[in-house]
């Protein structure tokens, strides 16, 4: 197959971008749209020229380095898929396909497809976590877990944190994996004592980081590659009215550490 | 074991490279122990490392089963699954720890299996007969790295834990014979580093990409570990790598990389191939009669969970009879017709559905309707820096933890021990041990003004200058693939001295190519993928060299390493116990230059000494 790519080049985050458009032949059904990209790259590192900067790294669709737009849809807007595991079976001889990176003001451009996601470790660090020092875990069948929630909290914690729900967001809203991460620890019993604490500060952090709200277009769950459901964000917006209700306190002063990346 | 006053340790500083299993949850405990530590990953996040990828469980001597296992049992399963070439104490010491790990986890949040009931779920994996791995469906590597990813999250933002991303270490400082410090090369900038600490930890992971095809992520490299290598800590067992059975076959001249199916799947598939060469029916045309289902026969005690080297050894052998399916004849069925059959579709779903989904994306076929085809692949590496028992390298201050190390896992390591040992070492042993170190020794104040730090950072900085300045024609990517061929089919699933002396005269030519027809655009001082591999394929370059040195040296089969030229009567590995029960460990004495070799003897007090059957 022969393709026509037009592809997002910028070569630093304070430089300005434009498209570039590539013809790239010789591609067959059975890759993967990354080794598509290589054979591109390969072609432009032989001509001497930059070959196009994109992240990956499982390529198994697991670590949620990879992620850019195809013709304005996330991870290329397969169900389930994540850009690594998208085969080229899927595309026809002679397309014209769209590169870009995500877009989001919490998400800068570092070079043409990559993005810096650090505001997602970030959130995590307001409150995603269950303080539990080493060695202080009490016997692990001592804690029963329902099923029902312990599947559920699987489900949510099948996030790989790729971005594609920001990119796909009108708002580019970070909700969907903000709640996945409140929903994996929140319905379990091991997450009760800082559960709306995590909550508040996880939804605080989120706004800090500029992201927007959701306004229920449902586009994160369309393209999420863990198919993560949209009713967690309903869950999220449950536990974070309860939070306030209860007023067990205040969102909890964001680390200094934070604070100075958030300002970089 | 010596300890630290609370109140001292936020004076000693600790620099951990690596963000894995091993990584993250050593710089997460000792963060929360009050030391002061540096973690450093090549990648955006420290959730991304390669030990996300790994799917079917971690074992664990909880005997929640009531069927008969133990921390003896465990021990005893992974020595001999090991084939005999581990340290006894520390594989003693990982048993022992496996249990503390899962309480651990749990704590967490990590979502593991349950019954109805609430209670944890377990299954079966390869070379044991107990039912002791814990799982999250088919991704408990993603759910055991996020759990300690989250921790080490929580450190971070309170302060203990000063996280470095994008950030790739380039060479260990030594300062007073001591490990002082690391040289690091930030991605985005090409900014050369220096950071000092009183110790160093190396978590980084395996080298199987040393063979360019494997299950490791693209990014894995050994140049960490080597780097630390070639200023003085020994090497052991470079030639121990364990081949996966249970692999998507190669498809095409392009592919990137290999992608597993779980070990887990052959708790309920069955693995077979045509009875008659050359039969290309498709397999739900093939009767039952006319079936080999190659492991059942040979193996019967333990069938279709033989332990992994013996499986993808098996695999070979009916592919190389010519009665292999799919393009090429690489490749046999894993069934799960039976097991449907058995359980009914959504049974099988609920346990393996994620792992069906990725066979049906990579390969457009639906594994509930006709059978996997699947290969072995190199999937990761049982040798590493020499480690003492605290895990400490020939350089004194210099730690090695998880994959990175050579201990635990001997000549093969069993399904499910690779996320024990590394949480073990993380979690439990390492900040054990380097809080003994730190209390045991006087730390001068050192700090990167050193001319120590200066010097080598000359050093890294030159060997990217020289990369770079090559302007020669070949990419990185075609020295990569022409260095993993020759690996896989000279040092690969089956060694011969012929091979192995064939590569030996290959890869330094091959190496003087690299070194004088590379081509490379852009600049160090800015995001340059290309110049990140071509420095990371320049390590695997000489790592490949000492792997075939270390297989000549090494005349006897053991686990994963196979020498056809030492085997039993009916094709199985055979050991020499009477020559080889040793650790090799290689010390480096120069490029193109023989490394000298020490040998740790290998002595088995607990473990009666035998020839491996799982028949």
């Amino acid at each position: 197959m022969k393709l026509t790519l037009n592809v997002w080049r910028q070569a630093s985050a304070n430089r300005a971008g434009s498209f570039v458009t590539y013809e790239v032949s010789g591609i067959t059904p059975d890759m993967s749209f990354l080794e598509m990209l290589d054979v591109l790259n390969e072609d432009l590192l032989t001509k001497g020229e930059a070959p196009v900067a994109f992240e990956h790294d499982c390529r198994e669709g697991i670590c949620g380095s990879c992620g850019f737009l195809v013709n304005g849809k996330a991870h290329g807007g397969h169900k389930g898929t994540t850009i690594c595991q998208l085969a080229m079976r899927f595309f026809k001889d002679g397309d014209s396909l769209t590169l870009e990176p995500w877009r989001a003001k919490a998400f800068p451009v570092i070079r043409d497809l990559v993005v810096d996601r650090s505001s997602f470790d970030r959130i995590i660090q307001s409150g995603g976590f269950i303080t539990v020092p080493t060695g202080s875990a009490p016997n692990a069948n001592a804690i029963l877990v329902p099923k029902e929630n312990s599947d559920t909290a699987f489900d949510a914690a099948a996030c790989i944190g790729c971005g594609a729900c920001v990119a796909a967001c009108p708002n580019a809203s970070a909700m969907l994996f903000t709640s996945a991460k409140i929903t994996h620890l929140n319905v379990l019993p091991q997450g009760q004592p800082q559960r709306d604490q995590r909550s508040l500060n996880m939804v605080a952090a989120m706004k800090e980081e500029m992201f927007g709200t959701c306004t229920n277009h449902g586009e994160c769950e369309a393209v999420c590659p863990k198919e993560i459901p949209l009713e967690f964000i309903g869950k999220m917006n449950r536990d974070l009215a309860r939070a306030v209700f209860k007023r067990r306190r205040e969102p909890i002063p964001v680390s200094p550490l934070v604070q100075e990346a958030m300002q970089k | 074991m010596k300890l630290v006053n609370p109140a001292n340790r936020r004076k000693h500083s600790i620099i951990v490279v690596g963000s894995g299993l091993a990584g993250a949850s050593a710089a997460a405990t000792l963060g929360q122990q009050g030391y002061h530590v540096h973690c450093f990953t090549y990648h955006d996040s420290p959730r991304r490392a390669h030990s996300i990828a790994a799917q079917g469980g971690i074992n664990a001597a909880k005997n929640y089963r009531n069927d008969g296992d133990s921390v003896q049992r465990l021990f005893y399963d992974t020595v001999k699954g090991g084939d005999f070439r581990s340290r006894e104490a520390n594989v003693y010491r990982l048993a022992e720890i496996s249990v503390n790990i899962i309480d651990q986890c749990v704590a967490q949040g990590v979502p593991f299996a349950r019954e109805y009931g609430g209670l944890l779920d377990t299954r079966s994996f390869g070379g044991v007969q107990v039912q002791r791995t814990f799982y999250a469906r088919g991704q408990t590597g993603q759910q055991l790295l996020l759990g300690a990813y989250q921790a080490l999250e929580e450190q971070i933002a309170a302060g203990n834990v000063r996280m470095h991303t994008r950030c790739e270490m380039l060479d260990v400082v030594m300062v007073g014979g001591r490990a002082r410090g690391i040289i690091t090369r930030d991605l985005l900038t090409g900014k050369i580093d220096a950071h000092a600490a009183d110790v160093v930890a190396l978590c980084t992971g395996g080298y199987s990409n040393v063979f360019f095809l494997s299950t490791n992520a693209m990014a894995c490299n050994t140049s960490a570990i080597w780097r630390a290598h070639r200023r003085g800590a020994l090497f052991a067992n470079p030639c121990f790598t364990q081949i996966h059975p249970t692999c998507i076959p190669q498809s095409s001249e392009h592919q990137s990389k290999l992608t597993l199916m779980s070990e887990s799947l052959r708790n309920d598939g069955r693995v077979w191939v045509p009875k008659t060469k050359g039969d290309n029916r498709p397999p739900n045309q093939i009767p039952e009669g006319e079936r080999d289902y190659y492991l059942e026969r040979r193996y019967p005690s333990f069938g279709n969970l033989a332990p992994r080297d013996i499986a993808s050894r098996a695999a070979k052998e009916v592919c190389d009879e010519g009665r292999g399916v799919g393009p090429g004849g690489r490749g046999v069925y894993l069934d799960f017709g039976d097991a449907i059959r058995r359980l009914g579709e959504e049974n099988v779903r609920e346990k393996y559905g994620n792992l069906f989904d990725i066979y049906e994306e990579i390969t457009g076929d639906d594994a509930y309707k006709s059978p996997m085809r699947i290969y072995p692949a190199p999937h990761y590496t049982m040798g590493g820096l020499w480690v003492d028992y605290d895990l400490m390298s020939t350089l004194p201050g210099l730690f090695v933890g998880g994959e990175a190390n050579f201990s635990d896992h001997g000549a093969n390591r069993l399904g499910a021990s690779a996320l024990m040992q590394g949480l073990a070492d993380g979690y439990f042993v390492l900040p054990a041990t380097i809080p003994n170190y730190l209390a045991s020794n006087k730390f001068d104040k050192v700090d990167t003004s050193n001319p120590a730090f200066a010097q080598v950072k000359a050093e890294v900085t030159e060997r990217l200058q020289k990369l770079l300045s090559i302007k020669g024609k070949r990419t990185p990517d075609s020295f990569h693939r022409e260095l993993g061929t020759l690996m896989w089919n000279n040092c690969g699933m089956a060694r011969s001295e012929k091979s192995l002396t064939e590569a030996l005269q290959r890869i330094p030519a091959l190496r003087d190519e690299f070194w004088n027809n590379l081509s490379m655009v852009g600049t160090n001082e800015e995001l340059n993928q290309s110049l990140e591999k071509a420095n990371r394929i320049s390590d695997f370059m000489e790592l490949a060299e000492l792997m075939c040195l270390d297989a000549l040296e090494r005349k006897e089969s053991c686990g994963g390493h196979f020498r056809i030229e030492s085997q039993t009567p009916d094709g199985e590995a055979q050991r020499d116990d009477e020559h080889f029960s040793y650790a090799a460990a290689w010390e480096w004495t120069g490029t193109g230059k023989n490394w000298a070799v020490q040998k740790e003897p290998l002595t088995f007090e607990e473990v009666h000494l035998a020839q491996r059957s799982y028949k």
